[in-house]
């Protein structure tokens, strides 16, 4: 598409406003931007592999500020995206609000909640993808002493650490689990340099595996290990390119999947509660060419063991969230 | 000595210093591959062409005069107040404890008392940085900077402990009780058949904004306290030989400095979020800084500043939902704006002046009525 034709489509879309539906699907970032190289732009690769694919176009925007989350909701709903589909518990509230605006527009909104009727509301069972790593984790350790290094302290990211301590010591009852927080406000999320010193931190407290669940922070923590010859494990993406040979896994929260679902669902998309876990490939492993000397059969064997008995129940990972406790860990 | 009227002073270089400003952004986003005409009418649509775009303008807008305001009224005394943002994040603190601790019963009481809330908070945060210049000469713009980031570690601290409800995610209080709720302009100009500002957030502090901006002109130039700042402003030892104490000065006129800055959070906290989020305040305490220069201290010019830097707020939201503009891009529209009125206004100034000076002998241009120091 030519810019002129794409300045064409705008000025289009501001002129219907209301009313005419251009049902193109609509994406909005959160302040991470779309280049996060983690939660966002898992998002934004689902949505450009849902656009290679059927060859339709989406609008998308980054905003710049809290004020606009509720001004790109609105805007786009009255130029006639739908589905809507947004990144981040941040946007619980303004959608709350205006969702009920738009009966006709269906939204989507992932990693939160919103008790509305149309609104998918999508969550990821990262305590699961959390429990495999860390069974991969411990048996990668060879000093018994494995760091987690979380971004912003909020209960979401303690329910990664949670997780990944259960399955650490699932494998070794015996294992130390260490566990930092970068920070308590939003600028956790892009501090690779404190990300950095964490890792150094908890490598001389003996730490030889370190899972980063931090955002762009987390680039420092993988850059970190590798330089000092430890092994880093990633997330959300598939963060095993970033330094080869020295990320273990990365677990995978597949955003991209959940985009790329919302917007082949299209406009008629179906609403409610939904959950993606080990079961329905929501989360998981990554391997490939990157990691695959890394990763031992012993340690296939196990995750996939894992995964049949979570998918079954017959292992229960401990959710940080429905208590705000951990069995495993203490924070 | 004037060597130039007044009327180019106030009007000309603005509006000389805003075209280069616009000719640079342009190049910039012809350099990036868009269209820059088409650029311009996608902000001046999106800000101006409706009810709703007015409605996001005006809401920044009124931001911008309280924080520009605050800045005015301070270097009327040569006092630059650099902590509009502190003091603007303490006023939102002051608004989210009024709000959430008080039971008003109607809006048109909380709204008086987060002004007062905000006011005192603001004002509060103001004074230190006041003390310290007027009795240990500790250079404010330093004092009021640092303020900034202890308030920025202030609001972290109660956030994410304990104003912020348990179990939730977002450093943010909880939100404000239904009756604090301050009508919109929808609310207030929509009727059954017309949806007028449909869900812009523009509400009614945009009249207490132009209040304070008829207030803050009234104070400077129709009292003996606002003579007395400008005389300070002036000339420290002459108004001391006139019998004004320094201190009172500063520490007055920072007062109400920091109030005006508090008080922008009636409009963010009380009437748009409706609940106190982290970096409410979002620059606009720096955008104030930009927003006094520009008006030239005074309240009407202020008025029209903010407003500009509304449009090119809203302007760069609309810019970034329907372009393939980056953000970061539009920052550096709003930067160059800020840029050419702000910091590089000799470079327009001088040579303007010269010019006059070679016209002199010509009949001087009519003195405007052009409101103006």
């Amino acid at each position: 598409m030519t810019h002129l034709a794409k300045f064409l489509g705008a000025t289009a879309a501001l002129a219907l406003s209301a009313g005419a539906a251009l049902a193109d699907p609509a994406l909005i970032f959160d302040l991470g931007g779309k280049f996060d190289k983690s939660f966002n732009e898992s998002a934004h690769n689902g949505a450009t592999r849902w656009a290679e694919e059927t060859g339709n176009s989406y609008a998308e925007v980054e905003l710049q500020s809290d004020a606009q989350r509720e001004q790109a909701l609105r805007r786009f709903a009255e130029a006639g995206n739908n589905p809507i589909v947004t990144v981040g518990f941040s946007f619980m509230t303004p959608l709350e609000e205006i969702a009920g605006d738009y009966p006709e527009t269906n939204f989507v909104i992932i990693d939160g909640v919103v008790d509305q009727p149309n609104v998918r509301s999508v969550v990821f069972n990262e305590h699961e993808g959390s429990y495999l790593v860390g069974q991969m984790a411990a048996m990668a350790s060879e000093s018994g002493t494995i760091g987690f290094i979380g971004g912003m302290d909020i209960p979401l990211i303690r329910k990664f650490a949670c997780g990944y301590a259960q399955g650490a010591k699932a494998v070794n009852p015996d294992i130390t689990v260490l566990s930092n927080m970068t920070g308590t406000t939003p600028a956790a999320w892009n501090d690779p340099v404190k990300g950095s010193e964490l890792t150094k931190a908890q490598i001389s407290q003996g730490a030889d595996v370190v899972y980063a669940a931090a955002g762009g922070t987390g680039i420092g923590v993988l850059q970190t290990a590798a330089d000092e010859g430890k092994l880093s494990i990633g997330v959300d993406s598939n963060q095993n390119y970033l330094q080869p040979g020295s990320v273990l896994t990365s677990m995978v929260k597949r955003v991209d999947n959940a985009v790329y679902d919302a917007f082949q669902a299209g406009e008629n998309i179906e609403t409610g509660f939904y959950v993606m876990g080990v079961d329905n490939e929501g989360v998981g492993i990554a391997v490939d060419e990157h990691n695959e000397a890394l990763v031992t059969e012993e340690m296939t064997a196990a995750v996939e063991d894992a995964k049949a008995k979570i998918a079954s129940g017959e292992i229960e990972v401990h959710d940080y969230m429905s208590d705000e406790g951990c069995p495993s860990l203490d924070f | 000595m004037q060597r130039m009227p007044q009327w180019a002073d106030v009007v000309l270089i603005p509006l000389i210093s805003l075209l280069l400003a616009a000719l640079l952004s342009a190049l910039v986003i012809l350099a990036i591959g868009e269209n820059p005409w088409a650029a311009l009418k996608l902000m001046v649509d999106g800000s101006m062409g409706s009810t709703y775009a007015w409605g996001y303008t005006l809401y920044y807008a009124t931001n911008f005069i309280f924080t520009g305001l605050a800045v005015a009224i301070a270097i009327h005394a040569r006092l630059f107040n650099i902590g509009g943002e502190g003091q603007a994040m303490l006023g939102g603190l002051g608004v989210a404890l009024v709000a959430l601790y008080i039971p008003w019963p109607h809006w048109t009481l909380a709204i008086l008392g987060g002004a007062v809330g905000a006011a005192l908070f603001g004002a509060a945060w103001a004074f230190i940085p006041a003390w310290l210049q007027a009795k240990r000469g500790s250079h404010i713009v330093i004092t009021t900077i640092m303020f900034n980031f202890i308030a920025a570690a202030l609001l972290n601290y109660l956030l994410i402990g304990a104003l912020k409800p348990s179990g939730s995610m977002e450093p943010a209080t909880g939100r404000f009780p239904e009756a604090t709720h301050l009508p919109t302009f929808q609310d207030m100009f929509s009727t059954a058949e017309t949806a007028l500002f449909r869900g812009a957030p523009v509400n009614v502090s945009f009249f207490v904004a132009l209040l304070a901006c008829v207030a803050v002109w009234a104070l400077i130039w129709r009292t003996r306290l606002g003579y007395e700042i400008r005389a300070f402003g002036q000339s420290e030892s002459a108004a001391k030989y006139a019998g004004i104490s320094p201190t009172r000065i500063i520490v007055v006129t920072m007062l109400m400095s920091g109030g005006l800055a508090g008080m922008m959070a009636i409009n963010n906290v009380m009437g748009e979020a409706e609940r106190l989020v982290l970096n409410a305040v979002e620059g606009a305490g720096f955008i104030g800084i930009a927003v006094a220069l520009m008006g030239r201290s005074h309240p009407f010019g202020v008025l029209l500043a903010a407003l500009l830097f509304g449009f090119l707020y809203q302007g760069g939201a609309e810019l970034a939902l329907w372009t393939s503009i980056p953000r970061e891009l539009i920052v550096v529209i709003q930067a160059l704006v800020i840029l050419f009125t702000g910091a590089l206004d000799n470079m327009v100034r001088m040579p303007l002046e010269a010019m006059f000076l070679r016209l002199r002998p010509a009949p001087k241009p009519a003195r405007k009525t052009e409101p103006a120091e």
